[in-house]
């Protein structure tokens, strides 16, 4: 189990090592950090003096590494806009992007299931065809098109729902601010959550239908078939628990994806959350937050796979932790 | 009463672009207690001979006509909800292959229980002790333990113990059991057969054996049915069987074992392949591998008759049994 541990903790390292190399890649050919420090009205001579004060001299490889030390420590740089930390600035969005895949994450578990498992029992019948032809069409709309004709049906004819901003959030922990503490928060996070499950409900459904479908095709089925055993107990103990272990890993990188996936969906609806931030930060050219967000981003992927990863070996009683880190 | 009596069975296939018989009716009986051996090549309908008893045939194969009598009642058709009261219970199975039948993520202890829960009001506990009890008349050593494990944790011939465990968990009247030893490694195989043979003999439990081998049939089974293309084409006690076959395929399946080999000879197989169920010959489905065919087994479908002690389905059996008296006498 260790040993696993181990292993799993160098990869993640790995990974990140390189996500740091692109960012700094980025860093080192996006902008120039002197005119956003100075300005255009100080001479050449000055300038070159200040390169080689801020060490913009020095060799790539020099400088990564500062920069990868100063990383290590949380120091990402300053942004240029906020004129604050840049990892201050996301930790700040980072609770309203967290929570809006949270609930995306709810609305995706807690249909995909009961869809899946159903289409994959019945397929022959109308109600499985229609959704499977639902999420067909559900694959194939952008997600901000959902989003948009979304907030024309539900905020603007209907005005049953708010189309952007957060609303009341409540103050917990005394650092993180949410949106399912109040019915407000929870009438704000509503459509934006349901536009960015809209691509990956679809996905789960299908993955989760043929899998279902695969495993009742197995002859353990069949044998507990055999055995006397009633329909439910094999369809929801035999086959799902079959079935969703390998949608677990399928499902945790989709997750970890979900983070990226936010840009379009916190644009949309306004959502205060690092995605939305992003976006303005590419607009200013504000360097430092542009690379800290694809550092946090990243690191907050690789975290997910590495605990679904984890996840997996504990359910999968086939997996021996112990014996994979050999 | 017998405790199984099928008649006219008839089982078929609905393809997209045609209907096949896969099993042609088929008719045959079974007593309490009775070793019954099921033998045929690779797609004579073995398999689904089995499947049809528990109904449990898989689309997109439906039973078309018969009657499947057990223990008196008409089961052919019955309800799904009814079916499964037999199914485990008074009917068991063994599959062939013990390492994909247990289900990897659910233990030992788990799917004993759930078997006999589906039958009887039991407790937890008053089940995981019947299942060691079970556990222990098949030879597992510390069936305690065997409980918390899971199949991946154990040996094939282990599972397959288990298996047959579980088979007689609910002290069924019937067990078919499906290749129970192909998958097998060979020197364990002998083993589980005469497990099965003593468990079976010992509870007055009947027995269907399908297999495609005779040397098994004959220590296991009192009769024997062979089966060709779908259709039973000879019957009788299985010493009847081996020592004096009447059907030519009989004969060349019981040619074609090793032990009727002579050291250095190469084994003499039957010629050609069991036809599809799409393209079975018409008169009778062996005539294009039969060495003693004539005009008539090519039109007509034999009927089955009685012949010396067994019930059999040839024309020309009675031809075929002179000529072979006159090659020993000459
Ligand atoms: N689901 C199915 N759809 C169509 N044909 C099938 C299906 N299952 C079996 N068959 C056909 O039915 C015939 C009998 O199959 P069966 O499995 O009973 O053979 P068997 O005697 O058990 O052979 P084996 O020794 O290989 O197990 C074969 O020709 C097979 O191709
Ligand atoms: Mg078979």
């Amino acid at each position: 189990m260790l040993a696993y541990l181990v292993k799993r903790l160098f990869q993640a390292i790995a990974v990140m090592l390189a996500i740091s190399l692109i960012g700094f890649a980025i860093q080192d050919n996006l902008g120039d950090p002197l005119r956003e420090l100075v300005g255009q009205s100080v001479s050449e001579e000055t300038r070159q003096q200040l390169r080689d004060e801020l060490g913009l001299n020095d060799s790539f490889f020099t400088q990564y590494l500062r920069f990868l030390g100063n990383a290590v420590q949380g120091d990402l740089g300053t942004s240029y806009f906020f004129k604050e930390p840049a990892v201050d600035v996301i930790l700040k969005k980072l609770p309203a992007t967290l929570e809006l895949v949270f609930g995306a994450t709810l609305i995706i578990v807690g249909l995909s299931v009961p869809l899946g498992v159903y289409t994959a029992i019945k397929p022959n019948h109308v109600l499985a065809k229609v959704i499977m032809g639902a999420s067909i069409v559900g694959i194939s709309i952008p997600v901000f098109l959902t989003a948009i004709l979304m907030i024309y049906v539900f905020s603007v004819e209907y005005q049953w729902l708010p189309s952007y901003g957060r609303g009341d959030v409540v103050h917990v922990f005394g650092y993180w601010d949410t949106n399912f503490a109040s019915l407000d928060g929870w009438s704000h996070i509503l459509l934006p959550s349901i536009a960015l499950a809209s691509i990956m409900l679809p996905l789960f459904v299908r993955l989760i239908r043929a899998e279902m479908m695969e495993v009742l095709q197995s002859e353990y089925v069949k044998y507990a078939k055999a055995k006397g055993i009633h329909p439910f107990r094999i369809y929801f103990v035999h086959a799902l628990k079959n079935t969703l272990l390998p949608v677990i890993t399928v499902g945790g990188v989709q997750i970890g994806t979900m983070v990226a996936y936010t840009i379009l969906t916190e644009t949309v609806f306004q959502w205060p959350g690092m995605g939305f931030m992003f976006l303005e930060a590419v607009n200013r050219v504000d360097t430092p937050l542009i690379v800290a967000y694809l550092i946090v981003v990243g690191f907050i992927f690789v975290v997910t796979n590495t605990i679904v990863d984890l996840i997996y070996g504990l359910v999968n009683p086939t997996v021996n932790l112990a014996r994979m880190g050999a | 009463m017998s405790l199984l009596s099928v008649r006219d069975l008839t089982v078929k296939f609905a393809m997209r672009d045609q209907t096949v018989t896969a099993l042609d009716q088929i008719s045959f009986d079974l007593g309490k207690g009775e070793r019954l051996g099921i033998v045929g090549e690779s797609g004579a309908g073995k398999s689904i001979t089995g499947f049809s008893l528990m109904n449990l045939l898989s689309r997109p194969g439906f039973i078309d006509s018969g009657s499947i009598q057990f223990e008196g009642e008409e089961i052919a058709g019955l309800p799904d909800r009814k079916m499964r009261s037999i199914r485990g219970n008074r009917m068991a199975m063994i599959f062939q292959d013990p390492m994909v039948t247990l289900n990897p993520v659910l233990t030992i202890g788990q799917q004993m229980v759930e078997t006999l829960q589906a039958h009887r009001r039991l407790s937890r506990a008053d089940a995981e002790q019947i299942a060691i009890m079970k556990l222990r008349e098949v030879y597992i050593p510390s069936p305690e333990e065997r409980l918390a494990q899971y199949p991946h944790e154990l040996s094939g011939g282990m599972r397959q113990r288990i298996i047959i465990a579980m088979a007689l968990l609910l002290e069924p009247q019937l067990i078919i059991a499906d290749e129970p030893t192909t998958a097998l490694d060979v020197t364990i195989q002998a083993d589980i057969m005469e497990l099965l043979l003593e468990l079976c003999t010992s509870n007055m439990v009947g027995l269907i054996l399908i297999t495609h081998d005779l040397g098994v049939v004959s220590q296991m089974t009192e009769r024997t049915l062979v089966m060709y293309a779908g259709r039973i084409i000879e019957a009788g006690k299985t010493r009847e069987i081996i020592n004096d076959p009447q059907h030519p395929y009989t004969q060349g399946l019981i040619n074609a074992l090793p032990q009727q080999t002579l050291p250095g000879h190469r084994l003499k197989q039957i010629p050609g392949n069991m036809p599809g169920l799409a393209a079975i010959p018409t008169g009778c489905a062996f005539n294009p591998r039969c060495p003693y065919a004539v005009d008539h087994c090519r039109s007509t479908r034999p009927e089955t008759v009685s012949y010396a002690s067994v019930e059999v389905a040839c024309h020309e059996v009675n031809r075929l049994h002179n000529t072979v008296l006159e090659d020993e006498s000459a």
